[in-house]
């Protein structure tokens, strides 16, 4: 009788076995498309309805439509326009003018002035200083994602993060190789302390990230007022710190005024150390079982608990390092309103980059690109920088929601990839 | 006898399945007509139909000689169709008689509830079919048979003749299942007609007149017990030959693997559900825990494993006492657990298969060297377990969520049964799986209780826990009731420890063992 059975068995398995073996890494490439797809016609479907909203928002086409009877061809070249010198604002704002690099570089050949190829490569290299603490702040909100966690508390971090490793940079003197990296782990430390105590009260008590890191931040914002304008403000009447000592300075590639410094890399190599940790590491197995299914979780033996102040004290140093980022590598002193958001978008971001260093990157240089541009957009178009923020938001909504670019798109649901980013209150 | 209900043709696709696959089925009058098939075959999709939950995409429904189109369940209950779901719709805070008339409130003066007559007619329809149960009484303080005889009364009280019951022997006791029958015979002797959904082959053999097998949506032949047999019944459901008896060598059971004394548990809600527990489980033997779901099995899991803390007494695991050890050290201590609810606890169900495979051993070598996985072995590990588990997906790489269920309980399996344990505790380890997966899973727990292991069997399906033990434990009301050998054992005596008859009472009418010696599957 137990030969039937193996016979039995044997007869039925190859079928479908050998016909789909292949399936497991042949679609690699496929994969990436299905994942850059619903992200890349959110960003191209954000920038449509921008478009809509210079047209519409623009008081020069809608004077044309005025008489778009009389001289439609008017009406439709100016609404072209429009979009087309906004748009090319915003790319030569995000990337620099392709013209003036060409110059550059021929100058440089012929003279070895470098004065106008610098001046080319400012705005690419602007746009990469705006998003290095994306990138670290991302990488933070993505984190806690992959762990189930709502981490609404990266912009108190930031904050602690900023001011710690300020405090290091100019209370100490010592050489540069000391200094640096010492300011460095003070940053991420300051971050770390506030993202574990919500962490830990999650942990023990039962009370909710959000709601504690939200509070968390209001701590932060007004510690840092009283700090400001008190104990760590500098000589003078302005509520700022003194300036750092540059033996703390993250280090700088060209000269001023460009701002491009080593904090970039150093955020790129963060960005790499994350995805070893959370793809390659028994801790980030955890990790992401325990944000998947935490009573899975428990029954094959790990601590929910230690998982929660973990992710959430790695989380907060992630924050805090792009405060540190900005403090060390651009502003070499902290202010108040110093973030300008940064905690906040991240949450966007680490949505646009399906909570994947990789992705969370390629997010962090599209918001850095985006916001380098706007500036530019601004000034040479005359779009309002509100609009920016519109364009911003809906390519967030349209990433937030890929419900809705699937409905345009008619893309068909592939169900199994869907990932539950947080689970929701209560449970 | 003229037919009252006909299906032709009728087919519904969901998006990728062909859930019913131009079915045809003809109900004559006063007849019990089983719909059997394995859980997917499309059994309940064709009652949803039938009961105006979906509308088909082809066929016709043909009630009484008269083409219908039912397109709401008032449409069904229109025509007479009734419909008792296997999860009750009843609310609990109401009384029986509220119960019944809601939807259909009886009034007078046109405001004030007319709970008398309501009370008086479900009286009539108690008495007229036997169903007994008093209008009065509490939805939540009646027992679960009773309570299907409120649904009954429901569908009998809007003057249905056509019932379909959807698997109604799930949640009952033996004893209960033979009042069920009862009633249901003296329905169809009154000239109702009966569809009873189920995959349970005993019970389609003992009560139905006609059997119509699903498989995979589609109608493979109607049959009568007569001419048939549980054989070539689970062969028609299953589509091949299915080994129905259980060869199994006698226990030797050797040394205590686990050992429970006055053992107190609370559920997360601080209810105490197990109290005073006591009993032991040797190497070599498989003790089963039977009893009605819900009378403490899970509690008393949940607390074996580390899941639950223990309130008092003492759990020890090949002697050493493991009652405040967290669930890695009782798993480290060489224990398996085949968890009650596989999507909950079994399976993280996004993560691949092969991660799935080493979900409790990812941190040991050979599959992590420090702290980093090593993703090579833990693919090799699990393609060869795959293999050897029978498990059916065409890559470890898939997240173990496109499986079937099946599949999935064979992943569970392929993990616990594979590291070095001492000690199986298998919470209905076959719940919803089709029979082909039942045999496999049960031939896995003799296995490996001849090699050695000590295994602690739950399940609230009788035939199971009698098919695969050595010892059998019966669990009513968070208690052990009685610990007898299931050599031979009365399946009447076990029925009604189950039902809560204390165990001197029972004897007085039914002994403990029975001359019956043959041992039978379970479905």
């Amino acid at each position: 009788m137990k030969n039937k059975e193996v016979k039995s068995k044997t007869a039925q398995k190859p079928e479908p076995k050998e016909e789909q073996a292949p399936k497991g890494k042949r679609g690699f490439w496929s994969q990436i498309g299905q994942t850059l797809l619903i992200p890349g016609l959110a960003v191209f479907t954000g920038l449509v309805f921008g478009a809509i909203i210079i047209i519409v928002t623009d008081t020069r086409v809608i004077a044309a439509y005025k008489n778009f009877f009389n001289y439609p061809g008017t009406a439709l070249l100016s609404t072209f326009e429009s979009v087309f010198s906004a748009y090319g604002a915003l790319f030569s704002g995000a990337f620099g003018s392709p013209v003036a690099l060409v110059k550059g570089i021929q100058v440089y050949i012929a003279t070895s002035d470098n004065t106008l190829l610098l001046k080319a490569i400012y705005p690419f290299t602007e746009s990469l200083v705006t998003a290095t603490p994306y990138i670290f702040a991302g990488l933070a909100v993505a984190l806690g994602f992959r762990c189930g966690l709502f981490n609404i508390g990266a912009e108190g971090q930031f904050f602690i993060g900023a001011l710690c490793s300020a405090y290091v940079g100019y209370a100490f003197k010592m050489p540069w190789y000391l200094h640096l990296p010492l300011a460095l782990l003070a940053g991420a430390l300051g971050g770390a302390i506030w993202g574990a105590i919500p962490g830990y009260l999650k942990a023990v008590t039962g009370a909710h990230e959000v709601v504690n890191t939200i509070m968390m931040n209001w701590i932060a914002f007004r510690l840092s007022d009283w700090l400001l304008t008190g104990p760590m403000m500098a000589a003078g009447y302005r509520p700022v710190t003194p300036v750092v000592q540059d033996t703390a300075f993250l280090p700088r590639l060209f000269s001023d005024p460009l701002r491009f410094n080593a904090g970039f890399f150093l955020a790129l190599a963060v960005a790499a150390l994350v995805y070893w940790f959370l793809f390659k590491t028994t801790l980030g197995f955890e990790i992401r079982s325990v944000g998947i299914n935490p009573h899975a979780s428990r029954y094959a033996g790990m601590s929910i608990v230690l998982n929660f102040v973990l992710v959430m004290t790695l989380s907060g140093a992630l924050a805090g390092l792009a405060g540190t980022s900005q403090v060390l590598g651009v502003d070499h002193w902290v202010g108040q309103g110093f973030s300008a958001g940064y905690g906040f978008d991240s949450i966007a971001l680490a949505l646009l980059g399906k909570s994947h260093p990789l992705g969370v990157v390629l997010a962090a240089l599209l918001f850095g690109f985006l916001r380098g541009g706007a500036t530019k957009m601004q000034s040479m178009a005359g779009i309002p920088i509100d609009i920016i923020s519109v364009i911003q938001g809906s390519v967030i909504i349209f990433v937030a929601a890929p419900a809705i670019i699937r409905a345009i798109y008619r893309i068909r649901v592939a169900r199994a990839e869907e990932a539950v980013l947080t689970r929701g209150w209560g449970k | 006898m003229p037919s009252v209900l006909e299906l032709r043709g009728v087919t519904k696709e969901f998006p990728g399945v062909l859930a019913n696959d131009h079915i045809d089925l003809t109900l004559m009058e006063g007849e019990i007509h089983a719909l059997l098939g394995e859980n997917g075959a499309g059994k309940t999709t064709l009652m949803n139909i039938l009961y105006g939950l979906y509308n088909p995409d082809e066929g016709q429904i043909i009630i009484r000689g008269e083409n219908v189109e039912i397109h709401s369940p008032s449409d069904a209950i229109m025509r007479g169709v009734g419909m008792v779901h296997q999860h009750f719709m009843l609310i609990p805070v109401m009384t029986v008689t509220e119960n019944v008339m809601l939807g259909v409130e009886t009034t007078h003066h046109g405001a004030f509830l007319n709970r008398s007559e309501v009370a008086q007619r479900i009286h009539e329809i108690s008495e007229q079919y036997g169903l007994e149960v008093d209008p009065d009484s509490y939805i939540k303080d009646l027992p679960v048979g009773i309570q299907q005889r409120v649904e009954i009364i429901k569908v009998l009280y809007r003057q249905a003749d056509i019932l379909i019951l959807d698997e109604p022997t799930a949640v009952l006791t033996p004893q209960e299942v033979e009042g069920l029958f009862k009633v249901l015979r003296s329905l169809i002797a009154r000239g109702k007609s009966i569809i009873f959904i189920t995959h349970k082959l005993k019970e389609v053999m003992a009560l139905a007149d006609r059997i119509t097998v699903l498989r995979g949506g589609k109608v493979v032949g109607t049959v009568t017990p007569q001419e048939s047999s549980q054989e070539k019944l689970a062969a028609m459901m299953v589509g091949r030959q299915v080994n129905l008896i259980i060869r199994k060598k006698p226990a030797n059971p050797k040394e205590v693997a686990l050992e429970v004394k006055n053992l107190y548990v609370c559920d997360e809600r601080k209810n105490l559900l197990v109290q005073d527990v006591s009993f032991d489980v040797r190497v070599g033997e498989v003790l089963g825990i039977a009893g009605v779901q819900g009378n403490g099995q899970t509690e008393l899991v949940y607390a074996l494993t580390g899941l639950l803390p223990v309130v008092s007494g003492e759990v020890s695991i090949l002697g050493k006492p493991m009652h405040h050890s967290s669930p890695r050290n009782i798993l480290e201590r060489g224990v398996a657990h085949v968890p009650e609810d596989r999507q909950k606890h079994g399976l993280v169900l996004s993560f691949p298969v092969h991660y799935n495979l080493v979900l409790c051993t990812y941190y040991l070598s050979p599959f992590a060297r420090g702290v980093t996985l090593q993703e090579g072995t833990i693919i090799s590990t699990a393609t060869q377990l795959v293999d050897q588990f029978d498990v059916r997906t065409p890559s470890v790489f898939l997240p173990v969520s496109t499986l079937s269920g099946g599949n999935q309980q064979k992943v569970i399996v392929a993990r616990e049964f594979s590291r070095p344990i001492k000690l199986l505790i298998a919470s209905q380890p076959t719940r919803g799986l089709d029979v082909g997966s039942i045999e496999y899973i049960h031939n896995c727990i003799i296995a490996k209780r001849d090699e050695g292991t000590a295994v602690l069997l739950v399940s609230p399906e009788l035939d199971e826990i009698i098919a695969l033990s050595d010892r059998i434990a019966i669990m009513y009301k968070g208690q052990i009731v009685d610990i007898v050998p299931a050599k031979g054992v009365n399946r009447d005596y076990l029925g009604l420890l189950m039902a809560g008859v204390k165990p001197d009472e029972a004897l007085e009418t039914t002994p403990r063992t029975t001359e019956e010696v043959e041992i039978e599957r379970v479905f």
